[in-house]
Order: structure tokens, then sequence, then C-alpha cells
């Protein structure tokens, strides 16, 4: 997400950092920058001039507090305005106290609604354990009916659907009864694309508003929209006054601008990023990290998140108490590398990492890899998973025939095993590892 | 945030007084803050730093050097040089061969499926054409269903593979079945995907390796459907789906909203891919063929 930014920023900052002064000409030369690299991220023109605006005046007037040069304070004041831009903590759904909650799913066609109607149910679903009912209400695209009974299904909602015979409207009406009836905790209702600027269809969206009061309205935006995204959110917001925007696709390499144009132009805040095509690739939008993270500095904490949300607390203290006692095998390790894949694909973990995401950007990550791994881990014995010192020539030999790999991969794991070993003992000891080295290692 | 609370009225201004700015603009007397607002409105219109500054330029200095003035000669100047940069290679569809196969990929929700539709019953009701559709998305939920129905709706041929098919293997039998059956035109559909996906990119790349070695000339045409509210992001996607499956024009998409679809331009520019199609509208007939001088006329109007 945003990577291109980031570096556009980090590259031009990079002079600003490397000296201790800041003069009138440096504070220019850095608002071109930001400029070209805001408008190449799609961020709309006004909210660029007015960003650009901001940060030159608060450079120019501002003390050198404390600690920070003057490079180091023009970094804080983007990202201070960035954040500000961006609209402080995260936030969420309003739950009702008196359930059904229910949302209503709104955006242009292809932006991503049916998607992340599916999405948001999941992850209403494992965060919350809500119960969840989606309601068809897309009766004009062909086929997408079928494609909320099969995304719901796949979501563990209930889907409430009567084909596209009936007005949408009372579908609305209709699948809200229901969920009351059927004491769901959440009703998530799926509208069909609409243009901003298509009076009938937008007239409809706000019959659909009126007839079943929903407790909050999301806009849904693909994050490679252009300028035009200011357009739509204001027609959308004057139209239906939606509550929060999910930004979807944002796993691509779009820049993303639209979200800060939204976000400047509406006041209505980002609360959900969609990040691939699998149902849990969906979390919640950190305005205040997505700001340090187009600054390079990482989204260090969504990846917490992500481990934590899917790492067994139990696992974990049993590894803990594995590497004290220096017993950490080619087994755990074998066990680590199933717990990363877990998280995602190892390619958008790695944008998520701070100080690497420039360098490895680019790289391919073989996933393949992985497999060979394992391959080669799995055709030792529990005696030499345990004590992989032990594995010298014909064992090696064995060892690269069972896995149909050849001597110098299993050498090879075993070096890195090695590394590894040795990086866990740091960190049992207090000490933070060199995350960057070791990714070069790992290259 | 009273500064976003001022630019949004100011904004809303801007969006009204733009197009006519423009033209206005050129009138006026010709200083720094005239080509500053031009720039503005070509940025506004998705076309990009790059190949902005390049066009202003190059009418600033057509200015200076041939004493190029009067508001209406600059204005028609304007479009001019942006109807040259659009009108890159061929623009029309061939339909010689027979079958001519027609390959249709890009970004997930940019209407490839309803393209497809559209095309396949111009083809057919206009045209007198017998087409077959293959249902190469075999991802995307009910994405089979969808084209099946246009399918029905313009009355051609349908070929469609197991749930989670091999994609390949769906536009082999659809070639197959073109073939067998004398039909004119197959058209394949293929799943949405983001051009950063490698492993999608070359499970497209093999599609067309699969048609190419039934129809060695085939795919005859390789469309790529750009959204046209997409931004600079679609120069990223034009590069990277050429570089898997030689691109040979875009469907530039959803231009009945707001939105200009001056990336297309940027991609023109830049990539030498010329727009054969445009949607204008949900109806069948808001397919059209692209015509790079009204194009221009409104990129600017």
């Amino acid at each position: 997400m945003f990577d291109s930014l980031a570096e556009k920023l980090q590259a031009t900052l990079a002079d600003v950092r490397g000296r201790g002064t800041l003069t009138e000409d440096d504070v220019n030369a850095a608002i071109r920058e930001i400029r070209l690299a805001l408008l190449e991220a799609d961020v709309n023109f006004k909210v660029v001039k007015s960003f650009t605006n901001a940060v030159k005046e608060r450079a120019l007037g501002a003390d050198i507090i404390g600690q920070l040069n003057p490079g180091q304070q023009v970094i804080k004041i983007v990202s201070d305005q960035l954040t500000e831009l961006m609209g402080g903590a995260a936030r969420e759904l309003s739950f009702s106290p008196r359930p059904p909650t229910v949302v209503v799913m709104a955006g242009l066609q292809g932006s991503g609604k049916t998607t992340a109607t599916g999405k948001l149910a999941r992850y209403l679903r494992e965060q919350y354990g809500s119960s969840v009912a989606v309601a068809a209400c897309d009766v004009y695209r062909p086929a997408a009916v079928e494609q909320l009974v099969k995304v719901g299904a796949q979501a563990g909602a209930d889907v409430y659907e009567q084909g596209t015979e009936r007005n949408p409207v009372e579908i609305a009406k209709w699948a809200r009864e229901r969920a009351v009836a059927e004491g769901k905790d959440v009703l998530i209702v799926d509208t069909s694309g609409r243009l901003h600027v298509d009076q009938e269809l937008m007239a409809e969206l706000a019959q659909i508003k009126n007839a079943i009061k929903p407790h909050d309205v999301l806009l849904v935006v693909d994050a490679m929209t252009g300028q035009d995204a200011v357009n739509v959110a204001e027609q959308f917001a004057s139209v239906v006054d939606f509550d929060g925007v999910v930004m979807t696709k944002l796993d691509g390499d779009a820049r993303g601008g639209a979200a800060l144009s939204v976000k400047a132009i509406t006041g209505k805040p980002i609360l959900f990023a969609s990040t691939g095509e699998k149902l849990d690739q969906f979390e919640r939008f950190h305005p205040d990290r997505m700001a340090q993270r187009i600054l390079g500095m990482g989204d260090v904490m969504t990846l917490i998140e992500k481990a934590e949300a899917s790492y067994d607390q139990e696992q974990s203290a049993e590894l803990e108490r594995k590497i004290r006692k220096q017993e950490f095998g080619l087994d755990d390790f074998l066990d680590q590398m199933r717990q990363v894949r877990r998280l995602g694909p190892l390619q958008s973990l790695i944008g998520m990492l701070p100080g690497v995401g420039k360098e490895l950007k680019g790289v391919k990550v073989d996933e393949r890899e992985f497999d060979r791994l394992q391959a080669i881990i799995l055709s030792m014995t529990p005696q030499e998973r345990r004590h992989p010192e032990l594995i010298k020539g014909s064992r090696r030999l064995r060892i690269a025939r069972g896995s149909g790999t050849n001597v110098q991969a299993v050498k090879a794991l075993i070096k890195q095993f090695d590394q590894v070993r040795k990086v866990m003992r740091q960190v049992s000891q207090g000490r933070m590892p060199d995350l960057g080295a070791l990714m070069r290692q790992a290259r | 945030m009273g500064r976003f609370r001022r630019l949004r009225e100011s904004l809303r201004k801007t969006r009204q007084a733009l197009q006519s700015e423009i033209q206005a603009t050129l009138f006026e007397e010709l200083n720094d803050e005239t080509w500053e607002r031009l720039e503005e409105a070509l940025i506004y219109a998705d076309v990009g730093a790059r190949t902005t500054a390049q066009v202003v330029e190059q009418l600033e200095r057509e200015v200076t050097e041939n004493g190029l003035s009067g508001g209406q000669a600059l204005s028609d100047r304007l479009v001019e040089l942006l109807t040259e940069i659009a009108d890159v290679g061929e623009n029309r569809i061939e339909l010689l061969a027979k079958p001519t196969v027609i390959l249709v990929a890009g970004v997930n929700g940019t209407g490839k499926t309803t393209t497809i539709g559209k095309l396949a019953w111009h083809l057919s009701r206009e045209l007198d054409r017998s087409v077959v559709l293959a249902a190469g998305d075999t991802f995307r939920a009910a994405a089979v269903e969808q084209l099946e129905l246009w399918a029905g709706r313009a009355g051609v041929g349908f070929v469609k593979g197991q749930p989670q098919a091999d994609p390949g293997s769906v536009a082999y039998d659809a070639v197959s079945v073109a073939r067998r059956d004398g039909a004119d035109v197959v058209i394949i559909d293929t799943a949405g995907r983001l051009h950063t996906q490698d492993d999608l990119m070359a499970e497209l790349a093999k599609v067309r390796r699969v048609i190419s070695k039934q129809i060695p000339d085939a795919p005859h045409e390789t469309l790529l459907t750009i959204d046209a509210t997409t931004g600079q992001n679609g120069l990223r996607q034009a590069q990277l789906f050429s570089e898997f499956v030689a691109v040979t024009g875009l469907v530039l998409t959803k231009l009945d909203g707001t939105a200009k679809g001056g990336i297309a331009l940027a991609i023109a520019h830049e990539l030498g891919i010329p727009v054969k199609l445009i949607g204008v509208g949900e109806q069948l007939e808001d397919l059209r063929p692209f015509d790079a001088g009204e194009f221009a006329r409104a990129l600017i109007t």
C-alpha cells in the first residue's frame, strides 16, 4: 500500500535528513517533490495544494524543538499533517445497542461491494462472534445475487435473497424484518453499483436508507481511483450522507491517494482496508499508522496484530520455553514457517516491515522455496530434526535424495536454521535483531 | 480541519468553473497562472503529471516561438495536441481471420464481462457474425453465470468449464468449438486480476499461449479494460498486462460518470497502446468505437 509514495517522500527527504539546517529553498524543493509525488499518487490536486501549503507554513514557521534537527522536523510536520488529514485514530462500526446493527454498502460499479460485504461479514464473525446476515439488493447486475449467495456462504453468513424481480427497497425492508425475527447481530445490505450522477439510482439508494434506517452506510472506494474520487465521495455524501469508507484493492501497487482525497473532502473516516481476493484479507484501517507508513516507517502494528490473530498463545509459550532452553529444533522451525505462512503471502508481509520495504521491493519471494524447505525437513529423522549438527555426509545425501533436492540445498537450510537459532537466542536475551540484515541474508 | 472545510467549498466551485475556465483562461492574458491552471485542468482529468507537463510546455513553446495567439487558436491547438497523442496505432478491431480470437483481460471490477456481453451483442445482432463466448473467469463467484446471461441476451454460443477449471482449457475448448462450427469470432473472458499478482499474470500468459498453439496468429486482439475513474495506476496496469499478454488495445469503460479517463491519454503517450472501444453507459448501444478528437475535446470541456 502506498509503497511508491513512501519511496518518493523518502528520496526527497533523504537529503534534508542528512543535513542539520533547513533553508527556504530546501523547503520549497521538498514541497515540489511532495506535490509531484502526491499528484502521481492520485491525491486530488486541490487537496495537494492545501496540504503542501500547510506543510510549508508549518515548516517555515516552526520552532526547532528538543532533539529534532530541522530535517527531522520537516518529516514530523509532513507526518503530523498527513495523520491529521487521514483522520486520527482507527474507528470501528457503530454497533447498535439494540441488534441487529444494520450496515448498507454503497459505491460505484466494480468498486468491490459484494466482495467487501462478504469480507465484512466474516470479519465481524471472527472479531466479535457476531451472527451475521447479508441481504442481496443488487437486482441489476446479472448474477450479482448468485455471487453474494456464494460469498456469503463462504463467510459463514446467512444470505437473504429474493431473486431479482422485487424492488431493492422492498427487499431491504424484508431483510431487515427477517434479521430482527431471526435475532441476527448484524445485517449487511449489499446494493447494486451505481454512478454518482445517476439520479434515479441515487434516489433509490436514499430510499433504501430511509426505509431501513441503517446504523452505518459505508461507501466502498477502489484504491486505484483517480481525481474523480472527490466527485464520487461528494455526491454519495450529499445523497446518503454515508458514515465511513471501505478502501478496496489496496493489495495492488496503487498509491491510494484517493484515500486522502475522500477523507479531506468529506471528512468521513476510512474504516476498513481490503487487501486481497481472499475473504480474510480485510482489516481495520489505521489512519495514524498509514501516515507513518507513507513516510516509510512501516506498518509494524498491522503486522503484529495479524500475527496475534493467527498465532496460538500456548504454542507461543511453548516456543519461548524451547528457545530459552535452547531446544529449538528443525521441527519448530518448520512450525514457525507454517505460522508465518498463515499470515498471508510472504510478498505482502515484507511490505509491512519497516526499513526493508524499499530494498526488498521487487524481490520476488518464491513461495515454492517453502515447499522445498518443508520437504527437506520432513525427510529427516526426528533425532536429526532435534540435533541438526548430526547431519553430515551420508545423512545429508540421504535427506537430499529423500526430498528430491541436492546436498547444497540441505547444507543451506541447516546454515539458515543456525542463523535463525542465533537470532532467537538474541531476542530471548532481550536484544533486537537487525531485521534488515536478516532479510539480506535470507536473500 | 478548517482548511479542509474551505477546500470542500472551493472544490465545488472548481468543478463547475474548471471547464469553462480552461476556455476562458486561454482567452485571457497568458502568464504563469494561466499555464498552471491549464495544468491543473489536465491533472484533474487524470492525464498525469508527466504527460500534462509535456503538453503544456509544447503549447507554451508554440506561443512564444510561432506567435500562436488568440483564445480560439490556442484552444484549437490544445485539442489538436491532445488528439495527436490519443491517436496512436490501429484503433479498429479487424475481423478478417476466421475465427477472430479476442482475449479480454483487466483488473477486477473494470467491466470485462459487461464489455464482452455488449461486444457480442453488436457483433451478432448488428454485424451478423456468429460469436462464441468463453467463460474463462473460473475464479469469481457467479462470473460464469453473469457471462451466460449475456450470451443468452446476445443469442451467441457459450462455452464454459467446470468450476475452478483451468482457464486455459476453457479457452482451448472455445476455440475448438468455434473452428468446428465455423464461428466468426471467439471472445474469451478472463478473471479480473491485479497486475501485481505474478502467479495470476502467468496464468493469463498461459491462456494466451494455449490460444496461440491452436491458431498461430491468435489472439488477433488482446483488449485491456481500463476503468475511466482509474488514476495513475492505470499506467502500471497497461504496462504489466502488456508485458504478459501483449495488449493491442484498450477498452475505456465507465465514461458515463464525471471521470474523463485521461489516464488513457497517458497510456497512449507513454506506451503507444490505442483505445479501441469506449463504454458510456449501461445500455447495449453504449459500447462505442473510440474517436480521438472527440475524446480530446471532452478532456478539456
